[in-house]
């Protein structure tokens, strides 16, 4: 089942990616080989098999709700590209 | 008086008693493991930082402090080589990725703080394929490191930099992580030994994530004896880790010298061979003959068969770049990290992450990215799901019936650089071998069992959950038996060097 470029350029919206056209054409032969091979798990009758979700039996881990220290904004905020006001700055989002 | 001994070559435990009896200084046996890195790393490129004002601060502190007549811990004062994904407070923590290059930690990660309790010196960071996605430690956006054992090829991945650490005696002891064999692997490939213990033992707090689910840190030792003193020191719960393991923590050294008679091992075939190939002659043979080795001191041997490990490569890079494409999803260049500029706020995430990633991590990305996806989440992620917990329903079932199943830990001897880059499901068959460990969550280590024209070969040992003693246990019988462990690399410091290496080669051919 191959991928078509245009499905890839799909993905690549998901993923929040931007892909050269040279990315694009080698990602579209290489994924599309990637999930033909996947096709081989359709062999195996799962029917029934639960998911795992955690390979060591556990329970929900819950604790006390109680106040703790956190980091300064300061430290917070010492590896953002761009900060103002004690927030982190980004391209504007409301026109 | 200057020590005779090469203090970067010796074991954790051995320079433990020089440290002890004050027969030489913290600071000595940080400086040789510089003193070795500085020499070497231009040829081997382990390390893609190191911290020698951090290492000589640590050394002279419990230089210090053992003069004040204060006990060492076993560990202390032990040079450690720590690989690029785990935090350190104010000093860069980068995944040898493009997008966390200046990125500095405003805290340590759980391990790091108990290392440092224990008083471990930090000789640098270690170099790994970009955010542990590789086989080869190829992927570093900082260049490929090189296998000592021959510079032409890979040391394995994606711990290479800490294995090849070992191998070359840039430091004493290192740290790893494996999420599909990243420990095991270059282990195996450079000539140490490295455990990946249960998932839940090591706390993950501080550790970059890259699939939460199959991640575990573990030691990457020179001896089996330092792997248990190094899971003492990281081993134990953390409320900071939900998934972390609310289980008592043994004294793993207790398991060092038990014997081994009765123990009952199966040889899964699906280790031995896959998709109807066999694993390398060269291998196989090693393998073989350390059977004949376990044996001889009482083990009984069965072979076995896990029939759902057929299909753990495909489960495995379903689910791995899945859990990977919602953990990376934080690399948008809004809150630390790289950032490139955008018209708006989606095009200046997409710009981020095509100049911050490197192809594979995209490549992962995208495949996460698909299964994830409206339409096909149940015929791939719901399905590599479903087949995992047939596997682990397999592995239940043989640990019924044995208390260790032993295997190749990598299908080949090292590779040669460039040789896979160019065929990622080439490269993802070279795990075979140990992803399965890592999709039922259970502890194996790799331990050295043979050369092949100069080249390592290691051994895989699966344990039960939670029982990293009797995998130890039975390491430590081999290794008693056994002088591969005690094989250095020869120096890799010039081309010169190499050179010489070869001509060695040749003659013992």
């Amino acid at each position: 089942m191959p991928l078509t470029p245009e499905e890839v350029d799909h993905v690549a919206l998901l993923g929040r990616l931007e892909l050269t056209e040279e990315e694009r054409s080698l990602f579209t032969k290489q994924l599309s080989a990637i999930l033909d091979y996947f096709q081989q798990l359709r062999e195996l009758d799962t029917t029934g098999v639960p998911p795992t979700s955690h390979v060591i039996p556990m329970q929900n881990v819950l604790r006390e709700d109680a106040p703790t220290a956190s980091l300064p904004a300061e430290e917070a905020l010492a590896n953002a590209p761009q900060q103002q006001q004690e927030c982190f700055l980004v391209p504007r989002i409301i026109e | 008086m200057k020590p005779a001994v090469k203090l970067n070559e010796l074991t954790a435990h051995e320079i433990h008693e020089l440290l002890a009896s004050g027969q030489v200084s913290c600071r000595e046996a940080a400086e040789a493991s510089l003193a070795r890195a500085n020499e070497v790393e231009p040829s081997l490129h382990a390390y893609v930082r190191l911290t020698p004002e951090v290492a000589l601060r640590q050394a002279e502190e419990i230089d210090e402090r053992l003069a004040r007549g204060e006990h060492l811990p076993p560990l202390g004062g032990v040079p450690l080589a720590l690989k690029d994904i785990m935090c350190t407070k104010g000093l860069p923590t980068t995944c040898c990725s493009r997008i966390l290059e200046n990125f500095v930690p405003p805290y340590d990660a759980t391990v790091v703080r108990r290392c440092n309790e224990q008083g471990l010196v930090l000789i640098g960071k270690t170099n790994m394929d970009e955010f542990a996605m590789g086989s080869s430690t190829e992927n570093s956006a900082f260049g490929p490191t090189h296998n000592p054992w021959d510079l032409e090829r890979v040391p394995g991945g994606s711990s290479g930099g800490s294995a090849a650490a070992m191998a070359a005696d840039e430091a004493n002891i290192s740290l790893g992580t494996d999420t599909g064999g990243s420990i095991r692997q270059p282990a195996a490939l450079c000539g140490v030994v490295g455990m990946k213990p249960t998932y839940g033992r090591v706390s993950r707090q501080g550790l970059v994530a890259f699939a939460s689910s199959l991640d575990q840190i573990g030691p990457i030792t020179k001896d089996v004896t330092d792997c248990a003193l190094f899971l003492n020191v990281i081993c134990g719960h953390d409320p900071l880790d939900s998934t972390s393991v609310d289980f008592p923590v043994p004294d793993f050294t207790q398991s060092l010298g038990k014997e081994i008679k009765g123990l009952k091992i199966g040889l899964p075939k699906e280790f031995f061979e896959y998709e109807g190939k066999r694993v390398g002659e060269e291998v196989d043979a090693a393998i073989q003959t350390a059977l004949r080795v376990f044996e001889s001191l009482g083990a009984e041997i069965e072979e076995t068969s896990l029939p759902s490990l057929n299909y753990c490569v495909a489960t495995y890079y379903l689910i791995a770049p899945a859990e990977a494409s919602s953990n990376l999803a934080r690399y948008d260049g809004v809150q630390y990290g790289f950032r490139s500029p955008g018209d708006d706020i989606i095009d200046m995430y997409r710009k981020t992450r095509d100049k911050g990633f490197g192809a594979e991590v995209k490549r992962r990305i995208m495949l996460g990215t698909y299964a994830l996806s409206a339409g096909y989440y149940d015929a791939y992620y719901q399905k590599a799901q479903q087949v995992r917990t047939l596997m682990v329903r397999d592995f239940q079932r043989a640990f019924e019936k044995y208390d260790l199943l032993l295997g190749p830990t990598s299908p080949t001897v090292a590779f040669r650089i460039g040789e896979k880059s160019d065929d990622p499901l080439a490269m993802y068959l070279s795990d075979v071998c140990t992803i399965p460990v890592n999709l039922a969550g259970l502890p194996a280590i790799s331990i050295p069992c043979g050369f092949s024209d100069g080249l390592p070969i290691g051994l895989q040992i699966v344990g039960r959950a939670l029982d990293e003693e009797t995998i130890l246990r039975a390491s430590y019988a081999f290794e008693q038996s056994t002088d591969f462990h005690l094989r250095r690399s020869l120096p890799a410091s010039t081309k010169a060097a190499a050179d010489a290496r070869a001509v060695v080669t040749r003659k013992g051919e």
